[in-house]
């Protein structure tokens, strides 16, 4: 199937991008590239095959349900953009 | 001394030829001087004290083979108090506030990081083009692509500025980068070596491995790189066998399964001649060669591209502005942050990926792309286990030309093409190899080795058969 400008407009808005004209130009040509790349997964017989999500078939480990971690907030935000008394700051939500 | 192997450079310690301290000194002056741009950070400062201590332990007695072996990090490794970037602008700020696993158990050995290698943005090209930090130069040639997504790691081991390297491997991305540098890569068996710590791209698929002058050094290496991880919940409770222990085991009886599939018309004539001339040495050296067919294997390409751009659609919504990474400076509101930060902190092809992934997964497209890709990702794996019915190892050529001038590829689909013969093996879990086997054009070819699961020490033990009647991997480029 082919994908229009909109199209690809929505997509980038929903994986929170943002895209300029050109870019949304060379988006919607590449994007419509991979699109027929991938058609040819349509002509293969699958209805009796079960999806395969992992390669080892392995079942999800389980742990005592204690602390494992410290606390590391100072070293955590350490690195933050921004910070004020422990916490992240981003840009006013609710006035 | 930079074109010595592990094992060498263990010799020349041990016996004082040179100090551990004066081996580093050499290769930070090498990398200094170097052009390959294979280097994101050099630690030299940190690299020195480690060299130090490696030095004490040795005059102590306490050395192992690995004490004091310069070596370089992929810059995908977190590195408690080092940055560590992923080849990104989004992480060009991001001092590691914790070790990944892997990097926690190479600084236990006393190994000495000369510094983080360019590579790919979060792992996601096969030319080391798509890097924050510019495309990395192959050492054989410097208009031509090192490969990638490891391609800092490949041209450092290559061009003699480390003596081996690690590397994460998603589609090929050690494989490649190994065969289109000659030299020696592995990918090991999903979920041999923890992935906690490693920046995820797509994680049913990321593995580490290493990046060597030999087989003999990839054994050693993979020894203290493997095992269980609590912290990983994807790693394998799979007891590790001592790696070095099989590579001497004659390879008579061996059965080479060639899959039809991977000698077509993508290939390059003389690649194909050179892999075939391998074939030629092992069945001499008492190896038998069937024709084998992986008939899903045609579909790797898209089956690999949906299901990974799925997954990194999910890995990287995490990167946000917020708590860690770039922040767009020009946000009035808390949507425009997130916008603005992932728009000029993502380069072009992880964007493209993201977006195929958020694509894949929406409403309506999931069954038809996602659900269907992993279906076909069955059914590529049931290639596989049919075909390790019938024999020991899988051969074929890594990539289906050597190395091309950088600039080249332009778009896309025709770059995902270079990925043709080693996305199945991740598609299926397996362990996989580069090998080099011969040149084109003075550029390296590769040789593939596929095994079945947990199957490292046969592979191990194929390629250095191979490496003791070969020189192929003793090649080094002209200003080594």
């Amino acid at each position: 199937m082919s994908l229009s400008e909109n199209q690809v407009s929505q997509i980038a808005h929903l994986a929170c991008l943002s895209l300029n004209e050109a870019e949304l130009k060379d988006n919607t040509q590449n994007l419509n590239a991979i699109s027929s790349l991938v058609e040819q997964l349509a002509n293969i017989e699958t209805d009796s095959v079960e999806p395969m999500s992992h390669p080892l078939h392995m079942f999800q480990r389980l742990r005592e349900d204690v602390v494992s971690e410290k606390e590391q907030l100072a070293l955590f935000q350490s690195i933050a953009p921004e910070i004020r008394n422990g916490y992240y700051l981003v840009p006013t939500v609710i006035k | 001394m930079h074109t010595k192997t592990i094992v060498e450079l263990y010799k020349g310690l041990k016996n004082k030829d040179f100090s551990c301290v004066e081996l580093t000194k050499h290769y930070l002056s090498r990398i200094n001087q170097s052009r390959l741009n294979a280097f994101i950070t050099i630690t030299d400062e940190l690299a020195l004290i480690q060299a130090q201590v490696a030095d004490d332990k040795i005059a102590l007695g306490n050395a192992s083979i690995l004490t004091g072996i310069p070596y370089a990090h992929k810059d995908i490794f977190c590195t408690k108090g080092v940055k560590t970037s992923a080849g990104s602008k989004m992480l060009d700020t991001f001092i590691a506030p914790y070790d990944a696993t892997v990097s926690q158990k190479l600084n236990q050995v006393n190994l000495v990081m000369l510094g983080k290698t360019n590579m790919d943005e979060f792992a996601m090209g096969s030319s080391n083009e798509n890097s924050f930090y510019n495309a990395v130069k192959n050492p054989w040639n410097y208009s031509k692509i090192p490969g990638g997504s490891s391609g800092g790691s490949a041209a450092s081991v290559a061009g003699g500025l480390s003596c081996f390297a690690t590397g994460t491997d998603t589609g090929g991305s050690i494989r490649q980068p190994a065969s289109l540098c000659g030299i020696t890569g592995l990918k090991p068996t999903y979920g041999r070596i923890s992935r906690y710590g490693i920046i995820a791209y797509a994680s049913s698929f990321d593995q580490a491995g290493v990046m060597t002058k030999t087989s003999q050094d990839a054994a050693i290496v993979l020894n203290v790189m493997a095992g269980f991880d609590e912290k990983d919940s994807t790693s394998a409770e799979q007891k590790v066998p001592d790696y070095t222990t099989n590579l001497n085991i004659s390879l008579q009886g061996l059965t080479i399964g060639l899959p039809k599939e991977f000698f077509l018309s993508d290939l390059d004539n003389k690649v194909a001649n050179n892999i075939m001339f391998a074939i030629k040495e092992f069945e001499s050296m008492g190896a038998t060669v069937r024709e084998v067919s992986l008939p899903n294997s045609v579909y790797a390409i898209p089956t690999y591209y949906i299901i990974a751009s799925c997954e990194c659609s999910s890995n990287l919504s995490r990167l946000d502005g917020v708590r860690y990474g770039y922040r767009s400076k020009e946000s009035k509101n808390l949507e425009d942050l997130y916008l603005n930060s992932r728009s000029e902190g993502f380069g072009e092809e992880v964007k493209r990926r993201i977006m195929i992934g958020t694509y894949a997964l929406s409403t309506g497209y999931y069954d038809a792309y996602y659900l269907k890709a992993q279906k076909v990702r069955h059914l590529i794996s049931n290639d596989f286990k049919k075909v390790f019915e019938k024999v020991d190892v899988i051969m074929g050529p890594v990539s289906p030309t050597t190395a091309f001038d950088l600039g080249s590829v332009k778009d896309p689909v025709s770059m995902y093409l270079a990925d043709i013969y080693t996305l199945s093996v991740n598609l299926a879990g397996l362990p996989g190899m580069s090998i080099p086997v011969g040149f084109v054009q003075d550029l390296p070819v590769g040789l593939q080795l596929i095994g079945n699961y947990w199957s490292e020490s046969k592979l191990l033990n194929i390629a250095h058969q191979f490496q003791l009647q070969t020189d192929w991997h003793l090649r080094v480029p002209e200003e080594c």
